[in-house]
């Protein structure tokens, strides 16, 4: 068995008084491609934003190879150049140009030559099918466009673990192909991924690993033939049937 | 009629190189208050936005907060009293109290500067909020620090978002830096004064103050609009494609609120 590069450990959250998640206990290893699923307001995207210090724990621990993110000496910018994030919203910086956005992280962040950046940038953009449009701007193109660009700057960053929040959800029908085509191929190619969808298919086909999640807490989790094929929870099922149909 | 030509061309024909002299002194001291006030303005914002972490040591979160109302002190204090009544406070109190004396052109560009910082740190307090918080967290997400997240994606959009400000504080000080005649700045305003009372032409002195004044400011707003419209760049992009299909589609008059371009790819 290989080593966990993720470990969740009881991990809690609470805005004020409000309990958003309690006991949170998974892991991801080398290659996975966990989805999670669960409707909304059931804690994901805190789930995720955990993951990446964008929300500060009110409890429980998140280790990286072992190591306590939160602990003292912890780098949490160098973390996150190994964790990478795509969001809903694409979230781009909109002064600079496509090939900008997938440069400036690995300039000033990964401390690379401009030659190497642009170089690294445009393989990338490549991937995503993104590459003849890198002088464009992220106001000049479309949803999908951007949220190709977003994972391609997040690639840039050559990360070990890629978070996806509903990367398809802002999209258009018929851009959600599109992505959904990227972060197949991702898969297949070893990236490991932990991505909260609302794409059942996705989740089915692609994931190895599904985790559903009712107020707060992981209420199932499995292989997707656990999950969408024997269901053991009343919960699960319900969930399942609103969305199959 | 003809004889207030006749005055105006007498306060020219004795005075012209002064009302220049005047008028170059002006423009020196809004520039460069302008600019230094822009600094300070930029330093004070952004001090005034750094978030309170909680993960932060308890004294750099005590030492954040007393800087913040220090600030927020000094905004309030020169946003709401009256530069030429801090003129002469700053000027004379400065001689009177601490035996500092500051030479006319030094207090002139430290009160300009000073309030326009003022001014400034509001406006680009407020130009950073503006900015679409997302940016910040996708910035984040890749590693950048919070210093880095300003400088390279919320600050070049802030900037280009407070121009217009920048501007209107450039022109209100051409016309404020009148009041520092109160301290004997030979500004434009004082050179007026001291034509007028030694040739006893008023009117005709204020004709041609007002007209200096009236080309200084609308010059200044003509350049900053050039600037804005420079920042701005260009609207098209050109395909980094070699595909000649690409090209036919009309790329040049491609607009970003038709997605006509999705339909080849
Ligand atoms: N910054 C916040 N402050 C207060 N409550 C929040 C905040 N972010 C999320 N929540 C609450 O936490 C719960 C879970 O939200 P979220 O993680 O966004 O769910 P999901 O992504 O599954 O839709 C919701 O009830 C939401 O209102
Ligand atoms: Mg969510």
């Amino acid at each position: 068995m290989s080593e966990n590069i993720i470990e969740i450990q009881h991990l809690e959250k609470n805005f004020g008084s409000h309990k958003v998640l309690s006991d949170i206990d998974f892991s991801v290893k080398q290659g996975d491609v966990t989805t999670i699923i669960g409707v909304s307001g059931s804690g994901k995207s805190t789930l995720l934003r955990c993951i990446n210090v964008l929300e500060t724990p009110s409890g429980g621990k998140i280790l990286f190879h072992g190591e306590d993110i939160a602990a003292k000496g912890f780098s949490v910018t160098d973390y996150r150049a190994k964790v990478g994030m795509v969001f809903q919203s694409f979230n781009l910086f909109s002064n600079m140009t496509v090939l900008k956005n997938c440069m400036v992280g690995q300039q000033k962040v990964l401390k690379k030559s401009k030659e190497e950046a642009e170089q690294t940038a445009k393989y990338f953009l490549e991937k995503v099918g993104m590459l003849p449009y890198i002088n464009a701007k992220p106001k000049q193109l479309s949803g999908g466009q951007k949220q190709r660009v977003a994972i391609a700057r997040a690639l840039a960053m050559e990360p070990e673990v890629l978070l996806f929040d509903e990367p398809t959800s802002a999209l258009d029908p018929q851009m959600v192909g599109e992505v959904l085509e990227v972060m197949k191929a991702l898969a297949e190619e070893g990236l490991t991924m932990i991505v909260v969808t609302h794409e059942m298919a996705f989740a089915r086909d692609v994931s190895n690993h599904v985790v559903f999640m009712k107020d707060g807490v992981i209420c199932e989790e499995g292989t997707p033939e656990d999950i969408f094929a024997n269901p053991k929870k009343e919960e699960t099922r319900d969930f399942l049937a609103r969305f199959i149909n | 009629m003809a004889e207030f030509i006749d005055g105006i061309i007498k306060c020219w024909q004795q005075y012209g190189p002064s009302y220049l002299e005047g008028a170059r002194n002006t423009l020196i001291i809004s520039l460069v208050g302008t600019i230094i006030g822009c600094v300070i303005g930029f330093a004070v914002g952004v001090v005034q936005t750094i978030p309170s972490d909680k993960g932060d040591p308890v004294w750099k979160r005590i030492l954040l907060g007393i800087t913040k109302v220090i600030l927020k002190g000094y905004v309030e204090l020169f946003r709401g009293t009256p530069m030429i009544v801090q003129s002469v406070f700053i000027y004379y109190g400065a001689r009177m109290v601490f035996n500092i004396h500051m030479d006319i052109w030094s207090a002139a560009f430290f009160i300009v500067s000073i309030n326009t910082g003022a001014y400034m740190a509001e406006t680009v307090r407020g130009g950073i909020l503006s900015i679409d918080p997302g940016q910040t967290e996708g910035a984040k997400s890749i590693g950048m620090t919070h210093l880095q997240t300003m400088l390279y994606v919320i600050l070049p959009q802030a900037f280009r978002n407070i121009i217009p400000q920048i501007g209107n504080n450039l022109i209100i000080n051409i016309k404020d830096t009148s009041v520092l005649s109160v301290i004997s700045v030979t500004d434009l305003f004082f050179t007026h004064k001291s034509v007028a009372g030694a040739l006893y032409l008023y009117f005709e002195s204020a004709t041609i103050t007002m007209a200096i004044y009236l080309t200084l400011t609308v010059t200044a707003s003509a350049l900053l609009r050039l600037l804005e419209s420079k920042l701005d760049g260009d609207d098209n992009y050109d395909l980094a494609t070699t595909d000649t299909l690409a090209h036919t589609s009309g790329m040049y008059t491609y607009h970003p609120k038709e997605k006509t371009l999705e339909d080849f790819k």
